[in-house]
């Protein structure tokens, strides 16, 4: 199969849509003749005209706020958050507005829109511009949150995203977007909510999110080399979490480690490791649970302070070796 | 810049022995969930409108079915106006599974698609984008609608009206921004919460008529929505309307009223009550009589006195509705 990056899966996943539903249309910073921050939107103004493919001000908050009223009314908006952390501009439309709508209004009214944006660090952008805020999101009811970490799940899944009848926060990661993925050329969906074994293994599971599941894998080959066998599980959706395939999974490795790029403390990893926990399964665990997460800090800009602020592959061999030197009780 | 320069039909003339009409269910309405709020029979809370019904009516009253309107936390009196079932709002307030919103909405959230009543929202300048995107809507299917977006004076300066003003602005959306300056965000007076005299000033930074008018005159105010309704819908874009105005009543349920005089309140009351004011020009040039004007108020009050009954003996949610609704199911 063809291979493509994640940026252009993304591109070709709103092509598609763009093509399939006249209702569909996208609003946000720059993503016209510039195609996005990050060029995301690279040639669909062009294609699709300024009417579907709408350059907004600088305001997130009426970006968020235009995209629920016109989801309420008929349109599927999908909008671009150009960097995630600015979601705080726009937090009262996403989490008092989109999130709420259906529910208080007692399932009268939908709000089927989608917010794309890029998350998580290792560009150098410092502060501002390098945070995980997803477990935010994945807090509150009335939100879906989805967490792509390769070309094909971003495709698929962006595709379910837009046809979803509910507010969807999409994370997309900077450092993700060049990679490449071998991805179907027609429209596809991957169903949300479904977590998606990206290796098997017998010894040892490591749950990974987002960007971490590259790491992960790459961890499982050198310690296979070790004679460790691990298998690497990626949830892709935060809400819904498929918590059966992760159960599934480390009921019968026995041995777990969570790894989320957001910061540890209060973030996705404990809820995943609390799951664990209140299952059965916590009876059977060879080893305690090991979870890692970014330094619980503001994202620093020097190269070598930001590289330690995430887990690298590094610190999951270590966590691999900690899990598996534990005595079985 | 992308202005239209729109010849705006004449406007619209409102029925006044209708609107006076409209405006006593309003007030009866309310006077009569604050009896049951008063009595202990209602929960939650409740921001009365009693004293800005012309403003309610000459608006949201005047809109086709069609039109939409974004109310505020202040909404009785739009939803009524818009054509939102009495009865059902009654079994909101109460809790009721017949309420709109089934009981999970109450007071604050009122909404009624059917008649084009979008909803009625806690935060303060939260409807000023979600007008605008429905009007954006509207506009890119062509059809149209025109939505009428309530905010109150204190709105003005949530960073939400910027925005969605400029972008309503930039993209000629048939949107009207009615702001009823009933002169307290709260307890903040709005001459102490901002240095103009007008706030429909704000208009002229987003490249938009503003004007301001007599709030507690029904025809000034159903005059002015009408036209500008009327140049939205015919592509002349976004309007800025402030009605001046006054609520009588505290801000909510918890208000001691603490921040304004008994005098500032009296001279509204007794000089600048909307239905008052109404009522006195319809008598005076001999439309209605004020016996048969008493009697309609009469027979509201017994209609809804029958509502409430009946609506007592609805059945209440079940345990299992606190889970449904939360996300919509299916997909597009």
């Amino acid at each position: 199969m063809r291979m493509i990056t994640y940026l252009q899966a993304i591109n070709e996943a709103l092509d598609e849509a763009l093509a399939q539903d006249e209702r569909v249309f996208l609003l946000g910073e720059d993503i016209g003749v510039y195609g996005g921050g990050f060029g995301a939107t690279h040639g669909l103004q062009e294609k699709y005209g300024r009417q579907r493919v709408r350059d907004t001000p600088i305001s997130e908050s009426a970006i968020a706020g235009v995209s629920v009223g016109a989801a309420m009314t008929g349109m599927r908006p999908v909008m671009e958050l150009q960097f995630s952390d600015f979601i705080t501009v726009a937090m009262d439309q996403l989490v008092n507005q989109a999130a709420k709508i259906h529910y208080m209004y007692s399932g009268k009214a939908k709000v089927p829109l989608v917010m794309r944006t890029a998350a998580g660090s290792g560009t150098g952008a410092a502060a501002q511009h390098s945070q995980s805020l997803e477990n935010w999101m994945a807090h509150i009811p009335g939100l879906k949150v989805i967490q792509p970490s390769n070309a094909y799940d971003a495709k698929g899944l962006l595709h379910a995203a837009i046809k979803d009848d509910n507010p969807v926060m999409f994370y997309e990661h900077k450092l993700l977007y060049k990679t490449l993925g071998e991805v179907p050329d027609k429209p596809y969906t991957i169903p949300i909510g479904l977590a998606d074994v990206k290796r098997t293994g017998k010894n040892l599971t490591i749950v990974a999110t987002g960007s971490m599941v590259n790491k992960a894998l790459e961890a499982a080959e050198i310690a296979q080399e070790k004679g460790i066998s691990v298998e690497v599980v990626d949830p892709r959706t935060l809400v819904p979490l498929d918590t059966k395939t992760i159960l599934t999974s480390i009921e019968k490795t026995k041995r777990v480690i969570v790894v989320t790029e957001a910061v540890k403390n209060s973030g996705f990893s404990a809820e995943i490791t609390s799951i664990i926990a209140e299952s059965k399964i916590s009876m059977k665990l060879k080893a305690p649970i090991v979870r890692l997460g970014g330094a619980f800090v503001p994202m620093p800009a020097q190269k070598m302070l930001e590289a330690h602020a995430t887990p690298q592959v590094e610190s999951l061999l270590d966590a691999v070796t900690q899990v598996m030197a534990e005595i079985e009780v | 810049m992308n202005k239209k320069m729109v010849n705006v039909q004449q406007a619209k003339v409102i029925d006044k022995r209708q609107a006076l009409r409209k405006m006593w269910e309003i007030r009866i309405f309310e006077e009569m969930i604050q009896e049951l709020f008063d009595a202990g029979e209602l929960y939650g809370t409740m921001h009365l409108c009693i004293g800005q019904e012309a403003t309610a009516v000459g608006g949201a009253g005047i809109l086709k079915k069609s039109d939409w309107i974004v109310s505020t936390h202040r909404n009785h009196g739009h939803c009524i106006a818009k054509g939102t079932d009495i009865r059902s709002m009654f079994a909101e307030m109460l809790g009721k599974k017949t309420g709109t919103n089934e009981g999970k909405g109450g007071s604050m959230h009122i909404a009624d698609l059917n008649v084009g009543n979008l909803g009625s929202n806690g935060i303060v300048g939260a409807g000023f984008p979600i007008a605008a995107g429905a009007a954006l809507s509207a506009q890119m299917q062509g059809t149209d609608q025109v939505v009428l977006c309530y905010a109150g004076d204190g709105a003005t300066n949530e960073g939400s009206f910027h925005e969605a003003l400029n972008l309503a602005s930039i993209w000629q959306l048939p949107v009207v921004y009615f702001i009823e300056n009933n002169q307290y965000g709260m307890s903040s007076s709005i001459e102490q919460m901002v240095n103009i005299d007008k706030l429909s000033d704000r208009a002229k930074s987003y490249g938009i008529e503003g004007i301001t008018i007599d709030g507690n005159d029904l025809v000034a105010v159903s005059k002015t929505v009408s036209q500008a309704v009327e140049k939205a819908r015919n592509g002349g874009g976004p309007t800025l309307i402030e009605a001046l105005t006054y609520r009588h009543k505290g801000h909510s349920k918890s208000d001691k009223l603490m921040y304004r005089s008994e005098e500032e309140c009296r001279q509204w009351q007794e000089n600048n009550d909307p239905i008052i004011r109404l009522e006195s020009e319809l008598i005076k040039n001999g439309v209605q009589q004020e016996a048969d004007i008493r009697q309609m108020e009469f027979t509201i009050r017994k209609e809804f006195a029958d509502l409430v009954a009946s609506v007592k003996s609805d059945s209440e949610p079940e345990i299992e509705d606190l889970l449904t609704h939360v996300y919509a199911e299916g997909e597009a």
